[in-house]
């Protein structure tokens, strides 16, 4: 395992947010946590990321300690952000971006690694060159994705990741980072409120309600018979062929 | 995937068209004042401290295009030579400012809670109190002259940038790029230095240049009271003052020639920044 939570805890004031929630991820494994807004998956993955403190809890990440500083940290686990369109710096061409963060985890032969960061994401050398304003939101979401692989981290947080991007473009994020966890062997963990795409790239789920965890189990078994009152409801809610929307 | 990166080529006169006419001036004039202030010496056509007191109060020539002083020294030369403090002083101003300020403003938005919260009042408390005064009040401790009044009047304008400065500092630091660079292991410094600032920069420039303007007026007002710069130097608010006298003898080109200066410099510089802040 390179990620393993155990009773996650966290408290906003007097707003629990997280209420004892333990989870894992296998190396190169992916997890999908689905919830609605407000059921405490970002507040999980921000945890795991290291921006928020649990109240209470463990997180084992790989061979990290209490003592293990914030670079291996980030050698460990990245995070993908939702938002493309401010998750880049706008004074930075999409080179430089790479090129720092590879220069400050002590990376060599960087263009030669800039380039194939660009390849594997789909963009190419002139992409390279250009400021995040000049690219649409997918090419900035392949930019940040490519960014996030950059110090070669184990596990890769996915916060969102695809939720403000049209549909087509989705479906090319999605196959990406299908392709891209097969070629680096990172694990995944995929916070989504979109039961629809946990299919494509996710091996396991887990439905979070209000900070507790009503379901868990493989993508294929959730979906297609979920336990769950309100994982059927989620599932029963996702748009599918000949679906017919109510008229109020 | 196409990508559009070819600009298009904007050629200068419709560049220029795009700022406006009164931009383009103000402009120029900046521009023209700043090679004044920079090659004052070659081309004063005299010496601005020349006394000549058989020439004094000459009427416009060839030989004084603004006529002479009380003791007969050449005006254009005196203003031309005037032009390096009176700039210098608010270059000086604003760089000082400036550099405190921003320092101040991204440390406070950085750290964020008390340090913030102490920064944020004692910026308001020398808020309330005005610059004029303590530039006022420094230069009688210090001794008048260059320096003093500058140095005051840059500590008076730290919160004016620091205000605005913070609340930029702030929003810049809410985006998720800043928390991207956080995962990614980069320390606050590395990102306040190689993120936050030049970010900041185009902000920080339009407001250095809005308070030149202010810095302009306010040191011109210092020397005008005797506390900035003594004579025989040349200096726009030291000439006004100085050509006091001569207004009652019914000589009043000295005070206006270098009220004029003040006057076209500020609003040409205040223009200019206000183009640069709407933009």
């Amino acid at each position: 395992m390179i990620l393993e939570v155990t009773d996650l805890r966290k408290v906003f004031g007097s707003h629990v947010a997280v209420d004892g929630v333990s989870f894992g991820v296998g190396s190169g494994g992916s997890l999908a946590i689905v919830g609605e807004s407000g059921s405490g998956k970002t507040t999980c993955a921000r945890i795991v990321a290291g921006l928020e403190r649990a109240t209470a809890g463990t997180i084992r990440l790989g061979d990290l300690t209490d003592k293990s500083d914030r670079k291996s940290r980030a050698r460990m686990v990245q995070m993908v952000f939702q938002d493309p369109y401010q998750s880049l710096d706008r004074r930075q061409t999409v080179a430089s971006c790479l090129d720092e963060v590879l220069k400050f985890h002590g990376r060599d032969e960087r263009p030669r690694r800039t380039k194939e960061l660009l390849d594997l994401v789909g963009l190419d050398q002139r992409h390279a060159k250009a400021l995040p304003k000049q690219l649409s939101g997918g090419q900035r979401q392949r930019v940040a994705i490519a960014r996030a692989l950059a110090p070669e981290p184990r596990l890769l947080i996915l916060d969102e990741a695809v939720a403000a991007l049209d549909v087509s473009i989705q479906a090319q994020v999605l196959n990406l980072l299908a392709d891209a966890r097969k070629a680096t062997g990172v694990g995944y963990l995929f916070i989504t409120h979109d039961l629809s795409v946990v299919r494509h790239v996710c091996d396991d789920v887990i439905v979070m309600h209000r900070g507790k965890i009503v379901e868990a189990g493989p993508v294929e078994k959730v979906l297609t018979s979920p336990e769950a009152d309100y994982t059927r409801k989620l599932v029963g809610s996702i748009p599918r062929p000949g679906w017919v929307p109510t008229r109020a | 995937m196409t990508l559009a990166l070819a600009t298009p080529l904007r050629l200068p006169a419709r560049r220029l068209a795009s700022f406006g006419w009164a931009t383009t001036i103000a402009g120029v004039i900046c521009l023209l004042v700043a090679l004044t202030a920079l090659l004052a010496p070659w081309i004063a056509p005299h010496d601005p401290t020349a006394v000549d007191p058989l020439n004094a109060y000459a009427p416009f020539s060839a030989a004084h295009p603004l006529g002479t002083d009380d003791l007969g020294r050449d005006l254009l030369s005196r203003l031309i030579a005037g032009s390096r403090t009176s700039l210098a002083g608010p270059l000086v101003v604003i760089v000082l400012s400036g550099a405190t300020g921003t320092a101040i403003a991204v440390a406070a938005a950085w750290i964020g809670g008390w340090f913030d919260a102490a920064v944020s009042r004692v910026l308001d408390i020398l808020f309330a109190f005005p610059g004029l005064v303590l530039a006022i009040t420094v230069t009688a401790v210090f001794g008048a002259g260059f320096l003093a009044p500058v140095v005051a009047l840059s500590l008076a304008y730290v919160p004016i940038i620091a205000r605005v400065m913070r609340a930029a500092a702030l929003r810049e630091r809410s985006l998720p790029y800043v928390e991207a660079l956080r995962v990614q292991g980069f320390s606050g410094w590395h990102i306040c230095r190689r993120h936050l600032l030049p970010n900041l920069a185009p902000l920080l420039v339009v407001q250095a240049a809005i308070s030149f303007g202010y810095a302009m007026i306010d040191l011109a007002s210092i020397s005008f009271l005797g506390l900035g710069l003594q004579p025989p130097a040349a200096d726009w608010g030291l000439m006004i003052a100085n050509g006091q006298p001569s207004i009652l003898a019914g000589f009043p080109q000295q005070s206006i020639a270098a009220a004029v200066a003040v006057v076209i410099t500020v609003v040409a510089f205040t223009v200019v920044a206000e183009r640069m802040a709407s933009r």
